[in-house]
């Protein structure tokens, strides 16, 4: 694929400047790329970016703070990278960030459903991107899919397909799927009455394996080894198996990401057991947007809502007693 | 005012050292009878008040929550309330998503000298969760569960 082609050799070019370029290679099935360090020129050839590139490249950005990295970002990963300059945790001057036009990309479980009646992910010789389609090697030869048909949800409402703040964008910008992200995933949730949201936390949550993936995966955890959620002192969590505990590390996480979140979904992308955790965070994203009109990793002037305040705070209706 | 009729329900209370705190025991000192469903946890500044204790104390069977702090400009330290007034804001909007009504949770500001006006925001807010009656648990772990050890 061409922009595949001109990324390659834009990290070429890059790399001698720079300790490392992070961007994707092949993956563990040809349905997903996995992330790809670059440290020298032969490693391009086999870059990847496009369609099957998932994972947020933001996510290895603090590690490597005080070290000039390239990272190659798609819209959402580069509102991580907005938000993480905003706080501090990395710094612009060590960063080459290179961007490039996303078309959206790949919910590998969508795609492993379709296909589920050929074969499984694991025996796909190939899948490149055509158009509006992807074409699949599978051991019964080639078949298309649409990608409308296996593209991730955050993709089909994302307003900002094109790296923003990017030192270097090779290709054409495309226009948004969306014009405006009205939450009607949460709205549709709302639908039901509180019991019912609860039962269907508590249905959810009971294949909570805890493994903390979601917590791995997300390029705003920045505490590492320090999350609280191990810690002794404070004892939030219990080792309990239940569903009261592991409900409420998702409510540590989304709390600690309100008003930081930029919605790229690695969380949910990467829970193993398929519970759509980003719900959370995205009511908490919309209360930030509708009460302070801040949308993280966008907006980028001031300090971030929740470290600062105004006096008279005009879209909160505190209640007269 | 005795004991509201019916069972006594389980409200906690995160009051500022400052203002709110002065504000119950001026209350309690001009003999304002208020309902007893409310259990106070005293902390330096409403600033202080992690946002998860509110969740912590609903998922773990309390059946309301009351924050109080010192009115905005005359907070002890000078601008503590203003950043809770900020997170407590936010916080509430995760309630209904979780499937607990956001009526379960109420934040105010009360000065020390205020003991009627904290009598009056007791009664209002014991009603308004006795309205709501007890809140729905998530279930214990199996273990404890078959143990009879969960807790509350």
């Amino acid at each position: 694929m061409a922009i595949e082609q001109e990324l390659q050799a834009a990290v070429k070019a890059a790399l001698p400047e720079l300790d490392c370029i992070i961007g994707w290679g092949p993956g563990p099935d040809a349905l997903r790329d996995a992330p790809l360090f670059l440290r020298d020129a032969a490693d391009a050839d086999v870059l990847r970016a496009g369609f099957f590139s998932v994972n947020n490249p933001a996510l290895f950005l603090p590690e490597y703070k005080g070290r000039k990295i390239g990272v190659l970002v798609k819209g959402c990963d580069a509102r991580s990278v907005g938000q993480l300059l905003l706080e501090g945790l990395v710094r612009r001057e060590d960063l080459f960030v290179i961007g490039f036009p996303c078309s959206g990309v790949i919910d590998a479980g969508k795609a492993a459903a379709l296909i589920a009646d050929r074969c499984e992910a694991g025996e796909l010789r190939s899948v490149r991107e055509q158009g509006d389609s992807i074409v699949l090697e599978g051991p019964d030869g080639a078949f298309s899919l649409a990608k409308k048909d296996v593209r991730a949800d955050k993709c089909e409402r994302c307003l900002f397909p094109n790296a923003m703040d990017a030192d270097l964008f090779v290709g054409e910008k495309r226009a948004p799927f969306a014009e405006l992200d009205e939450y009607a995933d949460l709205a549709a949730f709302e639908q039901a009455p509180l019991e019912e949201r609860m039962a269907f936390w508590e249905k959810e949550m009971s294949r909570c394996i805890r493994c903390y993936a979601c917590r791995d995966a997300c390029p705003l955890c920045v505490c590492r080894d320090q999350c609280v959620a191990v810690a002794r002192d404070p004892h939030w969590l219990s080792q309990a198996d239940g569903i009261r505990d592991k409900l409420f590390f998702q409510i540590i996480h989304a709390s600690h990401l309100a008003g930081r979140c930029t919605g790229c979904g690695e969380c949910e992308r990467a829970c193993p057991m398929g519970i759509p955790v980003l719900l959370l965070k995205r009511a908490l994203s919309r209360r930030v947007e509708t009460l302070f009109a801040y949308r993280a990793g966008i907006d980028m002037q001031g300090r971030p809502p929740l470290l600062t305040f105004s006096l008279e705070e005009p879209r909160i209706k505190e209640r007269d007693w | 005012m005795a004991v509201m009729q019916g069972k006594e329900l389980r409200i906690v209370g995160f009051l500022c050292n400052w203002c709110s705190y002065g504000g119950a025991d001026t209350a309690g000192v001009g003999r304002f009878a208020q309902p007893t469903d409310l259990r106070i946890v005293r902390v330096p500044c409403s600033g202080r008040i992690n946002p998860l204790f509110i969740l912590k104390a609903l998922t773990s069977g309390a059946d309301g929550v009351l924050v109080s702090g010192c009115h905005p400009r005359d907070c002890h330290y000078a601008e503590g309330n203003y950043y809770a007034r900020r997170r407590l804001e936010v916080m509430r909007g995760l309630l209904p998503v979780l499937g607990i009504d956001p009526g379960r949770f109420e934040y105010t500001w009360v000065s020390a000298s205020e003991g009627q006006r904290w009598q009056h925001v007791v009664e209002e807010f014991t009603k308004q969760i006795h309205a709501l009656g007890p809140i729905g648990r998530f279930p214990d772990a199996p273990e404890l569960a078959s143990l009879g050890l969960g807790a509350g």
